[in-house]
């Protein structure tokens, strides 16, 4: 049938992933390299040099004010936002320099689903906060359209809190639902990339775990990057921690090792201060 | 506590309620006083009749706005597509795509025009656009005009709204989380769609209110449209021929009023009748503000 | 599909870029057009003397009658709304601290009645006139552009008064003041680079205005003396030399038109160079 076949076709990238070669596989999916972020008044970021392997949660450490923000928000860049900001360096994403693109920009973020610190759904529906992202994509079939919906809000739990209501205001759902839907409506279009900044800390204890559980299911097909400054999130999730200070890269490595022996006196400092 | 202290702090507080008190019934007191003038003209005429009839004739006592509220609506109106449009669009490169230099220069520069007083504004009327009419504009569409017009008004009017409309939708613009904006990128819309997306959605009830204000403040203006607007009686469509707004009766007027029965009574009407739509679009739209502002 | 995209985005970039330079442009040309018009007309003699006889037909004279009546009306005005306005944004700010509806409905009044008209001001400036037995002079002047500007004092200072953090006046109380002396040693300290703000705005609003003096100041070839007597003003200067067929009287219309623009750029300015020097020593 028609519906399935075009299903099939936005399942393609999925797919072919699974082909991948093992070489493919652990080649890093993010390459970060002399990444740096300056405004006139100052450097956010120092010449960041950073390789995110595929499938993995990596947790981005620090103080507040350190630059874990602005480094996430430079892998999909969102620094275009801020005008003030002066970006250099590259950002390969599955090798291809996203601060370089220029038409296929829209296309390329699109590859990474963003997660912010409060939940910020789009002045729209339920239904079409989910859909807003297929529809860019040029998806017009109701039924596909339908389908994505209904397995995206499944996929994060929400389906049947809100399966009555999608038509109602996105907003009119409670800030845990809220951020459960900003991850459906991510999921929906297909990311192979989640871009998560401190996505619990507006939260309730319950709510987080919930998001916690999500990404510790949606690693198996999906590369995670958070950022937090909440050290027990680190240890729960992160199969690598980047721990940063003043737009630097302190230290790197498997929680075990970095958490538990930290090497640098400014990383024992933060892991006895909490912050 | 000791005496004086305490009798300072009654004084003071007297006089604080005192203001604040006076303040506030700054509305009803025009609504009465100019009530009070216009009530001889609303005890000989009907509302309806001095609302809906074209007859003006003083020296007979025939009273009929209908001539002054359509060429105020017409200017209005004309002023508002003119300018509506090109201050959307200049509030969105100014906040979405231009440098952010561009944006901390403009900004004092727009708030220092909107406090350019309005004879000024007609000054350059006159100077520019009665000739630009005149010569140009009317001839170009095969009609003559003395460029004081209908047209002339509404520019004028156009390019005084510019500052006031356009501080109001950059500061609406503002207000949308950049949280928002970064959802729609992040899910692949182009900086255009993004736009059209979360900035005119969001915005929505903002652009309506400033759109809304900058009626009012058209509505409302006086002396720039007097000096350019011809001030002759007269409907026409035309916006090459002159008209005669409600705010240019009052105020071309004002020196023969005592000397015809009812005159006087009838620039009161006149005065009551703008304040009073000018309040209601007021309190409409700042309403909306507000509301937005709480939530 | 997606190069359309791109074409859309670009058709709109380009609109958008035209808009914001027109807008740029359009009042650019406007302070060109009116200095230069002016600046030639412009001689110490229109500034620094009264019209002599024979000015309207194009004779001697300057229009330092309208300058100096101008600057009485406004100054007066400014007072006067001071004397309304000050201690009614500090009430707001202090004595109604907890009632967050109140201040809001408050807010919401004044808010509506900044964009009522200045010719309904005049208009009703000189209802007040007759039912006093006023004639038209700087006191009914005065009288209406106070109440045409307060409004616009009283939101501008309490915008700035209302970022003041609860704590500060909580501070103050405990330290057994009295809610005057909160008011005016912590608010009105605090709050001052907004009080400046305000009073220039309203300084500049009062002197621009031509409708709603209109009615109620007059217009006099003299420099008033007293509150009794009729006042010229700058913005009715220039409407009335303007609407002459003589030539030399039209172009004191320019001149007076450059010397209104100064004053108000002047005012603007300072105010934005007060409030940025005020702000230094407030507590954030």
């Amino acid at each position: 049938m028609f519906t399935e076949k075009l299903f099939k076709q936005t399942n393609a990238y999925t797919k072919s992933k699974l082909k991948m070669s093992k070489a493919d596989i652990e080649k890093p999916i993010i390459q970060i390299k002399g990444l740096s972020v300056k405004t006139h008044e100052g450097e956010i970021l120092k010449s960041i040099n950073l390789d995110i392997p595929r499938n993995k949660i990596v947790v981005l450490l620090g103080p507040s004010g350190c630059g874990k923000t602005t480094l996430l928000k430079s892998l999909n860049r969102l620094t275009d936002l801020h005008k003030e900001l002066i970006v250099g360096g590259e950002v390969l994403i599955d090798g291809k320099d996203i601060l370089k693109a220029s038409q296929d920009l829209p296309i390329m973020r699109q590859k990474m689903g963003l997660l912010s610190q409060r939940p910020f759904p789009l002045p729209v529906s339920i239904y079409k906060n989910v859909s807003y992202g297929l529809k860019l994509k040029g998806v017009r079939n109701k039924k596909l359209i339908a389908h994505s919906v209904e397995s995206n809000l499944k996929r994060v739990g929400l389906w049947d809190e809100v399966k009555d209501r999608l038509n109602n205001p996105a907003n009119s759902l409670s800030i845990g639902q809220q951020q459960r839907l900003c991850l459906a409506r991510g999921l929906a279009v297909k990311p192979t990339i989640i871009l998560a900044d401190e996505p619990t800390s507006a939260l309730d204890p319950i709510s987080t775990k919930t998001i916690e559980n999500l990404f510790k299911e949606l690693k198996e097909h999906y590369t995670i990057i958070l950022v937090t400054h909440v050290l027990r999130q680190a240890v729960r999730l992160a199969d690598h921690v980047v721990f940063m200070y003043y737009g630097d890269i302190i230290e790197q490595g498997h929680p075990d090792d970095i958490l538990k022996n930290p090497q640098t006196e400014i990383l024992k400092k933060y892991l006895i201060d909490g912050n | 506590m000791n005496r004086s202290r305490r009798l300072t702090d009654l004084i003071v507080t007297i006089w604080m309620r005192g203001g604040l008190y006076l303040l506030l019934s700054i509305p009803a007191l025009i609504a009465i006083g100019l009530y009070w003038k216009a009530a001889p003209l609303l005890a000989n005429h009907s509302f309806a009749e001095l609302i809906l009839s074209a007859k003006w004739f003083p020296m007979k006592g025939e009273f009929g706005f209908m001539p002054f509220i359509y060429s105020s609506a017409y200017v209005t109106v004309l002023s508002f597509f003119l300018s509506a449009p090109l201050c959307l669009f200049a509030a969105v490169y100014l906040t979405q795509f231009g440098k952010k230099r561009l944006l901390n220069v403009m900004l004092p520069v727009i708030d220092i025009l909107a406090g350019i007083p309005s004879v000024v504004y007609g000054v350059w009327g006159v100077l520019v656009i009665v000739p630009a009419v005149s010569d140009y504009v009317a001839p170009f569409f095969g009609t003559s005009s003395s460029g004081y017009s209908l047209l002339a008004g509404g520019v004028v009017l156009a390019v005084m709204c510019i500052p006031y409309m356009l501080n109001m939708l950059i500061e609406v613009f503002h207000t949308i989380p950049v949280g928002m904006k970064e959802a729609s990128l992040s899910l692949g819309a182009t900086h255009w769609e993004m736009v059209k997306h979360v900035i005119f959605k969001k915005g929505f009830p903002g652009i309506i209110s400033a759109f809304g204000l900058g009626i009012a403040k058209a509505f409302g203006e006086t002396i720039a449209v007097l000096m350019v607007v011809g001030n002759t009686l007269d409907i026409s469509v035309s916006p090459f021929s002159p008209g005669y707004p409600l705010p240019a009766l009052i105020a071309n007027n004002y020196g023969e009023m005592m000397s015809i029965p009812d005159y006087d009574s009838a620039l009161m009407f006149a005065a009551l009748l703008l304040f009073v739509i000018i309040l209601v679009i007021n309190l409409f739209f700042r309403y909306f503000i507000h509301k937005t502002e709480q939530s | 599909m997606r190069k359309w995209k791109t074409i859309e985005e670009q058709i709109f970039k380009v609109i958008s870029f035209l808009a914001a330079y027109s807008v740029i442009a359009i009042l650019l040309f406007l302070l060109f057009v009116v200095f230069n018009k002016g600046i030639g007309a412009l001689s110490w003699d229109t500034i620094l003397k009264l019209p002599k006889g024979g000015y309207y037909f194009g004779g001697e004279g300057g229009i330092l009658n309208a300058i100096i009546g101008s600057f009485y009306l406004s100054v007066g005005a400014t007072v006067l709304a001071v004397f309304i306005g000050l201690p009614a944004a500090l009430f707001i700010n202090v004595q109604l601290i907890r009632m967050k509806r109140v201040q809001n409905t408050i807010r919401y009044l004044l808010d509506a009645l900044w964009g009522i008209p200045s010719i309904v001001y005049g208009a009703f400036g000189f209802a007040v006139m007759l039912f006093f037995g006023l004639n038209a002079s700087l006191l009914a002047g005065i009288i209406t552009v106070a109440l045409l500007i307060t409004p616009i004092l009283v939101r501008a200072f309490d915008e700035v008064l209302k970022t003041i953090p609860v704590e500060l006046q909580e501070a103050s109380f405990s330290l057994g003041s009295t809610r005057t002396e909160t008011a005016l040693k912590v608010l009105f300290k605090q709050g001052f680079a907004g009080f400046i703000t305000a009073l220039l705005l309203a300084f500049g609003r009062g002197i621009g205005d031509a409708a709603s003096v209109l009615f109620t100041g007059g217009y006099t070839d003299n420099i008033p003396i007293s509150l009794d007597e009729p006042v010229a003003t700058l913005p009715l200067a220039i409407f009335f030399q303007l609407s002459s067929p003589i030539e030399e009287v039209r172009q004191r219309a320019y001149a007076a038109a450059v010397v209104l623009t100064i004053f108000i750029l002047v005012i603007s300015v300072s105010a934005r160079l007060l409030s940025k020097r005020y702000s230094r020593n407030i507590i954030k």
